[in-house]
């Protein structure tokens, strides 16, 4: 991808944005549910509730309550939580890199178990073993990840009850963080015992958001790896003499893998969103989860924060995956 | 004079179709031979069967290949792996899509280089350079760092032929090399593969359907039709006196210097079905004789 193409696409990003902040911010208005009514005490005098809304700016009209926000926005400041009475920014900086950690240690799990499983299915093909890998997959492929959480929260949280099916740390090994990245602060000053806890916090939850989407890339993957198999120059390759895994390993797999990535990147996304659930149901301390609160209590800063911290999130990915397809295609780097 | 690759009646089959109905030729050492015939008549189908590459639902149904005195059909796997590159070497058709897109042409070309001789990497990219050189590619070591998508059709197939070359191979399975190029590159292709061929010693089996340019650089050649060989021997007694009627009507479709344009004919539509009809009828006799 050329300079001029990642610019047009950064250049996009602000309007992108101020969409999603409008939609968003109206939705939240006209959908019935108050957040004032959510945090009164039962008896407040009709008065109160009239302070507490010009408090939160809320008896504005909804132009002036919006050019208020925006202005805010643009200066750093997303407002304050109504329910949880703190700053979003702070109550999202500190969430969010439990999620990034669990969306990573997910995707980089799927890709292990995608990648292997199309390679071992295209060196099984033809065979009984694959039509069973396929199966397998198909079933994998069914099951969405809120539904594999439950089935993992069942079988090694509550049947075998082998690993931790809530929160994010072992409150005992209470540890001071400087950063909200736990797992990779407690890597990088190999307190590995933290990193262990933390680990098998994220296992279960981090699988059931990885489950589907290995296989979705497992069956991307096959499918792009038997195209790139009957290409000439796979086929020729044979005539020097390479060996089949050779093949597959130099010629096939670096040109199946950029359709791949193409089309499963995108993908990343869901199981974004899938952290809301899932989260949820291993009471992991993320924004998915923040994100079921603040709808509940209709808090509308802490959600128009969340939801705008999604949509750079999704941004940021397509651009990543539209960089990475670049950068593993030679033709169109000089495209 | 040694024989490089001796076929003895090969039947090839896909399915229930017969594509190769007991085809017999030599190749002997150095010559080039022309393999002609229209599209179909199983020309690919030759070099398919000795590189280890024909369709999954085809089958050898019966004869021998023997490359250097070694029946390659009956060897294992890994050893013609060890021939495959080697000894045996393919230039293909279509330059444009027989080199890996993401790979650079140097680490193509070198991967050959140090899967057959185990050059280091120093020595094979010395070596691949050389090789570029040889087939008059201007700045050898900048083409080694280039993409093929960087390159013409023509010198991606002069990147082609210097593979096929790299590790001195007694022979060169040409598969129409310049069908997929314009006329004026395909003249200078035509002589590389020449050139090449003399440099490094190699046989060459030509397929084309191009009399002109069997009459300009093969020594031998063989007439294929519907899998079955129509004619078979040295180009210039072909060329002067062709035993066979279908032979014959190839010559009358080839435009040569010394006759005008008008009097090319095409090769008469009944001719070619009597043969077909002839190769079915064959079929139906081996199908009623039991193996
Ligand atoms: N994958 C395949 N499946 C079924 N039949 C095939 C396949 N490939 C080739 N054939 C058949 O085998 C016969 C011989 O094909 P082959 O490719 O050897 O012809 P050719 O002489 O090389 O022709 P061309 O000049 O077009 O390259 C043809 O009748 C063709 O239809
Ligand atoms: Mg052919």
């Amino acid at each position: 991808m050329r300079w001029s193409a990642i610019l047009k696409r950064l250049a996009l990003i602000p309007p992108t944005l101020l969409g999603v902040g409008a939609i968003v911010f109206v939705l939240l208005r006209v959908v019935p549910g108050d957040p004032i009514a959510m945090m009164i005490p039962p008896g407040a005098s009709p008065a109160d509730i009239t302070r507490l809304r010009a408090l939160y700016g809320l008896d504005q009209p909804l132009l002036s309550q919006f050019i208020t926000w925006l202005g805010q926005v643009a200066s750093g400041d997303f407002g304050r939580s109504i329910s949880l009475r703190q700053q979003v920014f702070e109550l999202v900086g500190a969430r969010l890199p439990a999620t990034l950690e669990l969306a990573a240690l997910a995707v980089a799990m799927a890709l292990l178990m995608g990648i292997t499983v199309a390679l071992v299915g295209s060196l099984l093909r033809g065979t009984r073993a694959e039509w069973l890998l396929d199966t397998a997959n198909g079933f994998f492929l069914a099951i969405p990840d809120f539904l594999w959480a439950l089935i993992l929260l069942l079988g090694f949280g509550v049947l075998l009850p082998l690993l931790p099916i809530s929160g994010r740390l072992d409150p005992q090994l209470a540890v001071a963080f400087r950063t909200h990245f736990y797992l990779i602060e407690s890597l990088l000053t190999l307190r590995l015992d933290v990193a262990a806890d933390l680990l098998r916090h994220m296992l279960l939850p981090s699988l059931a958001l990885a489950l589907p989407f290995a296989a979705l890339v497992a069956r991307l993957l096959k499918a792009q790896l038997a195209e790139a198999e009957d290409q000439d120059y796979a086929q020729i390759a044979r005539t020097r003499g390479f060996s089949r895994t050779t093949i597959l390993q130099r010629e096939v797999f670096p040109n199946a893998l950029i359709p791949t990535v193409a089309l499963s990147g995108v993908q990343v996304t869901l199981l974004l969103g899938g952290t809301v659930l899932v989260e949820r149901i291993f009471s992991y301390e993320g924004i998915g989860n923040m994100a079921i609160d603040a709808v509940i209590n209709r808090d509308f800063p802490l959600i128009q924060g969340l939801i705008l911290t999604f949509a750079v999130l999704f941004i940021a990915l397509n651009l990543a995956v539209d960089l990475l397809v670049a950068l593993l295609d030679p033709r169109l780097r000089h495209g | 004079m040694s024989t490089v690759l001796d076929i003895d009646n090969l039947h090839v089959a896909i399915g229930t179709a017969n594509v190769l109905r007991g085809v017999s030729l030599r190749v002997e050492a150095g010559e080039v031979r022309g393999l002609v015939g229209e599209s179909g008549a199983g020309k690919s189908m030759v070099g398919r069967t000795i590189f280890g590459l024909l369709p999954a639902k085809a089958a050898i149904t019966a004869g021998r290949v023997s490359f250097e005195g070694r029946d390659l059909l009956a060897m294992p796997d890994k050893q013609r792996r060890e021939l495959l590159g080697r000894r045996i070497a393919l230039i293909p058709q279509d330059p444009m899509t027989s080199l890996n897109p993401v790979r650079r042409i140097g680490a193509q070309i070198c991967a050959v280089l140090q899967l057959h001789l185990k050059l280091s990497n120093r020595a094979a990219r010395d070596r691949a350079a050389e090789l570029l050189s040889e087939v008059a590619i201007r700045d050898p070591a900048g083409v080694l760092a280039l993409y093929p998508h960087e390159l013409s059709g023509g010198m991606r197939q002069r990147v082609l032929i210097a593979m096929a070359f790299a590790c001195d191979p007694s022979l060169v399975i040409a598969d129409e090399p310049t069908t997929a190029l314009d006329v004026t590159v395909q003249r200078q292709v035509l002589q590389l593969v020449e050139r090449m061929r003399q440099r490094h010693g190699a046989a060459i089996l030509f397929v084309t359907h191009d009399l002109g340019v069997v009459a300009k650089i093969c020594r031998s050649m063989t007439v294929l039709h519907a899998g079955r060989v129509l004619e078979d021997g040295l180009t210039l007694d072909v060329l002067v006196k062709p035993h066979h009627a279908y032979t014959r009507a190839l010559l009358a479709a080839t435009p040569r210097a010394d006759r005008p344009a008008d009097s090319l004919r095409p090769v008469p539509p009944a001719l070619i079905e009597s043969l077909w009809a002839e190769a079915h009828r064959l079929d139906q006799l081996a199908a009623r004789r039991p193996a």
